[in-house]
């Protein structure tokens, strides 16, 4: 993608370009992620917003290459601080998860083991990395957990001693345990409460501050709007828009962006909600041309043709024929 | 404008389990005190919003309106009769005004039964028509909640159905016994964002036509604010602030408020900081006097000692110290 070269800067760490992953089902080939190209800078933070089936966390774990028969990469780069982790061997590609690309699950209860104690599971995580004896690696493993706000002694607890959030805390401690550069975390909080949620966003924001690169993927559109630099806008395994956060808000250029600004209730903007007419389409068999056009309040003749191109508007990437 | 629901001091106490050798040992029963001395009224054609976070009681409130809990204490004034004290089929007669709206629609329908008939039935056992009028009013309430065409829905399963198209089923069959009174718990939590106006624009259509009244359960301030008149914030079991909903949102006066609004995500996010620290205590054992005093940033001495009582006009508030603070 010409548009997406040109827009980004040098210290990238995250180039993905043309990037598919498709299921494939007894019904026919689900196109999750549809030729996706994104970049993410040193220090990013960076929001990933759909719905659920848009793709969003199928493009998280195909980043991590965990994606699962009857998934697929099927094309596509990803490459990261300049090596294509698609290319990677398996072993290779074992040491780049955890050391330095770490993930943050939503459901922190089915990715911590019920029968080992926090510390553990930590120091299981570190010496599998690190060249660290067991009393060094749990010392981390108790920094760990202080630097996202646990106590320390929370190492010899079990996870169905700890809240939600702070399961979730613990999450974050191993993500970060080997010190990776970039964090994915794949709607950290939408089983927790707003001000939990709060907490653990305080937790991200000061990730980034220390350098890491942050991916937040939520279907939270004003979360993603407060917290991140870039927003990146998915529907049906397309970026239908990305670029800057606030301005992405102010003026939204894709009418889906629109139509999702202007049916999500706001604390502070005490106004109507309008409804979007349709649903999310059958990827199976998606709509012919832009898949967005059946529930577009402006489609043309050819969106219903011809797929739209990502075209470059004042800074910032949209795919739709308006702009053409 | 008149009252139609009124609660007076309901408490929900449920018992915790213990084992035998805890019986044995200790006599006393411990319980959680899910719903601790709740009071609030809804006018007929009002919507209550009741907020708070996961645990702090909210939707066993709405449960015991609707019959699916038995109050351990407490006066549920419905339409001038106290429900608690109805049985049977005088109690039934009343619940047909009186319906809810849960918060998974994937397990609020049966699986096997034909959606048509999640509409029909309610209608039989109320003995409101006949089986062929009944038929026709599902229809007619099919089509009011945008399941077109009606007799194509009519004769599906729900696995056949999205989340968003099972959501409306379970409206319409609260709605088709024409309700004075909804419990929405949590309607739209469950569903995908794009569809989430749609829902929401529907109940609300309800209420304009029926002259509906709602408890409307939810954490999400946000939508709390769109669909409410007034708003109920739960703490732990208790109401600790209650009003108009623009005045409680633009003047919160509790500290927990102020905390909820501060993290609430917003387009527009606000200036406004307001602390809250550690974790909600345990609904077993609920701190002395005021229950939000651990882990609020103004707690003096008096917060720890004397529990404070809901008070003031029409904005009321729980709280010894109450903010005085404008968001504008």
């Amino acid at each position: 993608m010409m548009v997406a070269e040109s827009l980004a800067s040098n210290n990238k760490v995250l180039k993905i370009r043309n990037l598919s992953t498709h299921y494939f089902s007894r019904r026919g080939v689900l196109k999750a992620v549809d030729r996706v190209s994104m970049d993410l800078r040193k220090q990013e933070f960076i929001g990933i917003v759909g719905e659920s089936g848009c793709g969003k966390s199928t493009l998280a774990f195909s980043i991590m290459r965990l994606i699962q028969p009857p998934g697929k990469i099927v094309e596509g780069e990803i490459l990261f601080n300049g090596k294509d982790l698609l290319k990677l061997k398996d072993e290779e590609m074992r040491r780049v998860r955890g050391k330095e690309i770490g993930m943050v699950f939503q459901d922190p209860m089915t990715s911590l083991d019920p029968l080992e104690k926090i510390g553990d599971q930590i120091v299981e995580t570190i010496q599998m990395h690190e060249d660290v004896d067991k009393k060094e690696a749990l010392e981390k493993a108790m920094k760990l957990l202080e630097s996202v706000g646990l106590p320390g002694d929370r190492v010899n607890y079990y996870p169905h001693q700890l809240s939600g959030g702070q399961r979730q805390r613990v999450m974050i401690a191993l993500a970060i345990a080997l010190n990776p550069t970039l964090l994915i975390a794949d709607e950290p909080t939408t089983a927790l409460d707003v001000i939990v949620q709060e907490k653990i966003m305080e937790i991200l924001e000061k990730m980034k501050r220390e350098g890491r690169s942050i991916i937040l993927i939520t279907h939270d559109f004003s979360l993603a709007a407060e917290k991140s630099d870039r927003i990146l806008i998915m529907y049906a395994g397309w970026i239908v828009e990305m670029g800057d956060s606030m301005k992405l808000v102010a003026e939204p250029l894709h009418p889906y962006t629109k139509g999702l600004i202007e049916s999500v209730p706001d604390i502070w903007l005490a106004r109507k909600i309008k409804t979007m007419p349709g649903f999310p389409p059958d990827l199976i068999n998606p709509p012919p041309g832009c898949k967005f056009h059946p529930r577009c309040p402006k489609a043309k003749e050819i969106c219903k043709r011809e797929e739209p191109p990502l075209i470059e508007v004042n800074g910032r990437l949209v795919k739709c024929w308006l702009y053409e | 404008m008149s009252e139609i629901l009124r609660v007076e001091n309901l408490k929900k106490y449920f018992p915790v389990q213990k084992s035998f050798i805890e019986v044995f040992f200790s006599k006393e029963l411990e319980f959680i005190r899910a719903v601790d001395d709740v009071s609030f009224s809804v006018e007929e054609g009002e919507i209550l919003s009741l907020v708070g976070e996961s645990g702090c009681g909210k939707t066993t409130v709405g449960r015991m309106l609707v019959g699916l809990e038995e109050p351990t204490s407490g006066k549920i004034i419905f339409k001038n009769k106290d429900l608690t004290s109805l049985e049977g089929e005088e109690r039934r007669a009343m619940h047909r005004h009186l319906q809810i709206i849960f918060q998974d629609p994937y397990a609020s329908l049966n699986p096997k039964m034909k959606i048509g008939d999640h509409l029909i039935d309610p209608l039989l056992i109320h003995g409101l028509a006949s089986n062929s009028e009944a038929k026709e009013i599902a229809m007619e309430m099919l089509e009011r909640v945008g399941l077109v065409p009606a007799d194509q829905f009519f004769n599906r399963l729900p696995y056949q159905l999205s989340g968003g198209q099972r959501q409306r089923v379970a409206i319409a069959r609260a709605m088709v016994l024409k309700p004075e009174f909804v419990v929405a718990d949590e309607p739209v939590s469950m569903i995908d964002v794009s569809l989430r106006a749609a829902i929401l624009n529907l109940l609300l259509s309800f209420k304009d036509e029926y002259r509906l009244s709602m408890l409307f359960i939810t954490h999400d301030l946000s939508v709390a604010r769109l669909v409410g008149d007034r708003i109920a914030v739960m703490y732990l079991g208790k109401i600790v602030e209650i009003g108009d909903v623009d005045e409680v949102v633009q003047e919160p006066k509790h500290p927990y408020t102020a905390a909820l609004l501060s993290a609430v995500p917003s387009f527009e996010k606000k200036d406004l900081r307001i602390d809250i620290k550690g974790d909600v205590a345990n609904p077993r054992n609920p701190p002395p006097g005021c229950r939000y005093h651990p882990r609020c940033p103004f707690a003096k001495k008096e917060c720890k000692e004397v529990e404070p009582e809901l008070t003031g006009d029409r904005h009321r508030v729980a709280c010894h110290f109450p903010l005085e603070i404008k968001i504008d």
